[in-house]
């Protein structure tokens, strides 16, 4: 863009701009601006209700200040920090073993010298991504009920939906053997973009496999994989409710409940407003916190190339 | 160039790593495949024989009852229909409105481009949270209809990001010749741009096809009358809830025949949700690597 000389011509072009290019403006981008306003931003500002005792009838304005208590009482109640390590265990075990798995599939695929066999196995590692999250949950619990097929095999009866200390693993396994092959088509796209002839040539130098992953390989998918990082280390505190909620038992609670099931439950079931909107909040912010630092230590490791 | 030597010129060692790294994806095939034909084989046995042995092909042992009953039930039919209908609407408006707003924000002349990309990326990190949007949908009146679980997540800032990278790739000459001005965008939009990004469009309406056709959530906090429920409240009820609806098995006298039943039920549930998509997606696969590339660049 042209700097500007004169504040006055600058608003003089803009206004020309705008009135020449009006379509752009209402056709194309209104609809979106619209959806966002409404869904997204005016919810933001009902979050003051977090600092109230609300009180539907009396609406967000009418109703009573209570400050920072609801907070107060989510973080004094010894349930807070259960939840809290619940949910980070939960994403963070989940982040060290599933980021991985799609970029060692990716480079394993790239390896497959037959077109034709890789398509099929593409065609396998993909298809459970299809699946939805209550058909996966309801295999999840066939497979490990105690007379399915998982006991059958074992000749055991163990009910492992019962079981808190089975529950994480569960939940990561099941997303890996969902997730994994779908994610791994990102590191595949970005591989395919890897220069051939830097590969014939690192090959004929007589690099070993690692010595050609780091000179060709890595490269073309660097920065692939640092985006998909930071998108996911910054989503650690959203980690999914519709996953969690299938997967939970009265009896796995211990270890299944997290924030944002808890969320659920306390407001919309309960019915208490206030105190589950202090919660989300609290997990909100804790996430963009987050979001931030990774953002940073990955541009700090990354000679200054965040997101 | 010969194909036959590539894996023959790797050192022994490499040979090694290669064959271990192959027999864990492999592995990884195995345990994709074999649940998914298990379900298949599973849906077709005899109840009693299923608890107590699993899968046979001793072939008197099969039935075909479980389906006879899942698609007697009303309810399943309910479901599908509500699930078809959501998705169309929903992934027509989405990537309508998510490739008309990339538009302009792929143009470097727009003004205000800075200003309306701050407004959406937010959203994406920070939010009023699942209360307020209820109340919000609550106090639209927009419980128990279908654009509570359509409108909310029609704009995807992600989807955006990702189409506005696809137009940035497109060649300036296209627009060029098209002989643009700003009265007839629209024109040059549906008649000359729009037909070029087939391959995003296909990915995008994949993406949100099989979003809106696998989630649920929405679906359970908004939808409470039964004949609004889409397939995968339905599924959760037999799936999750252990709760098929009772006519698919009431006729069954003792409480041990009824979970039997119920069990297997869950089996062919599963195959007959499953079978739309699974049979809908080799027929995108080709759109897919296009489709992330895209995706794949920094927006």
């Amino acid at each position: 863009m042209v700097t500007p000389k004169k504040k006055n011509t600058n608003l003089h072009n803009g206004l020309v701009y705008v009135t020449q290019h009006w379509q752009l403006y209402v056709f194309f981008l209104l609809p979106a601006l619209a959806l966002t306003i409404i869904f997204k931003y005016i919810p933001m500002g009902g979050i003051l209700i977090a600092f109230e005792r609300y009180n539907p009838i009396r609406g967000i304005l009418g109703s009573e200040w209570v400050g920072f208590k609801h907070f107060q009482r989510f973080l004094s109640s010894p349930d807070f920090l259960r939840y809290l390590a619940n949910t980070l265990k939960l994403s963070v075990f989940g982040l060290l073993w599933g980021f991985p798995v799609p970029i060692i599939l990716a480079f394993l695929l790239n390896r497959i010298e037959s077109v034709g066999v890789k398509k099929k196995i593409q065609l396998a590692l993909y298809l459970p991504n299809f699946i939805s999250v209550i058909v996966l949950c309801g295999l999840v619990r066939i497979f490990l009920s105690v007379t399915g097929p998982v006991n059958l095999l074992l000749g055991s009866q163990i009910n492992f939906m019962t079981m808190p200390e089975a529950w994480r693993s569960i939940y990561i396994a099941s997303g890996i053997w969902q997730g994994a092959g779908w994610g791994s088509i990102i590191y595949t796209a970005a591989l395919s973009n890897a220069s051939t002839e830097l590969k014939e040539a690192a090959v004929i130098d007589g690099a070993n496999i690692f010595q050609q992953i780091k000179a060709v390989e890595w490269p073309a998918i660097k920065s692939t994989v640092i985006i998909q990082f930071i998108m996911q280390a910054g989503n650690i505190m959203s980690i999914g409710f519709e996953k969690a909620y299938a997967l939970q038992t009265d009896l796995n609670l211990a270890s299944s409940e997290i924030i944002s099931t808890y969320v659920y439950k306390r407001g919309l079931i309960d019915g208490d407003y206030s105190f589950s909107t202090a919660v989300g909040l609290f997990n909100t912010v804790i996430n963009v916190i987050l979001l931030v630092a990774v953002n940073k230590i990955v541009a700090k490791m990354n000679d200054g190339q965040g997101l | 160039m010969k194909k036959k030597s590539r894996f023959a010129r790797y050192s022994l060692q490499d040979k090694a790593l290669l064959t271990v790294g192959f027999l864990l994806l492999g592995l990884f095939v195995i345990a994709i495949v074999i649940p998914m034909i298990y379900v298949v084989v599973a849906s077709f046995i005899d109840p009693v024989t299923l608890q107590n042995k699993g899968i046979t092909f001793d072939f008197d042992k099969w039935t075909l009852t479980a389906y006879q009953r899942v698609l007697s039930n009303k309810q399943i039919w309910i479901g599908f229909k509500n699930a078809v209908i959501y998705s169309v609407v929903f992934t027509f408006l989405s990537v309508l409105v998510t490739m008309l707003a990339a538009y302009p924000m792929s143009r470097a002349d727009f003004r205000g481009r800075g200003f309306f990309n701050v407004i959406f990326v937010i959203t994406m990190f920070f939010g009023g949270g699942l209360i307020q949007t209820y109340l919000l949908i609550s106090s639209l009146n927009l419980l128990d209809s279908m654009w509570a679980v359509i409108l909310p997540g029609a704009f995807s800032v992600w989807n955006m990001i990702i189409a506005r990278t696809y137009y940035q790739g497109i060649p300036g000459e296209l627009r060029e010749a098209a002989d643009v001005d700003g009265a007839n965008e629209l024109i040059y939009f549906f008649k000359i741009l729009l037909p070029v990004c087939t391959p995003i469009i296909a990915t995008l309406a994949l993406w949100q096809f099989v979003g809106m056709w696998n989630s649920y959530f929405d679906a359970m906090i908004y939808l409470n009358d039964a004949s609004k429920q889409p397939l995968q409240l339905v599924l959760r009820a037999i799936l999750i809830q252990n709760q098929p609806e009772s006519g698919m098995i009431s006729d069954m006298q003792s409480t041990a025949e009824r979970a039997q039943l119920a069990e297997l039920l869950k089996y062919a549930t599963i195959i007959i949700s499953s079978l739309p998509l699974l049979v809908m997606y080799p027929f995108f696969q080709k759109y897919f690597d296009s489709g992330i590339m895209a995706g794949s660049v920094k927006g």
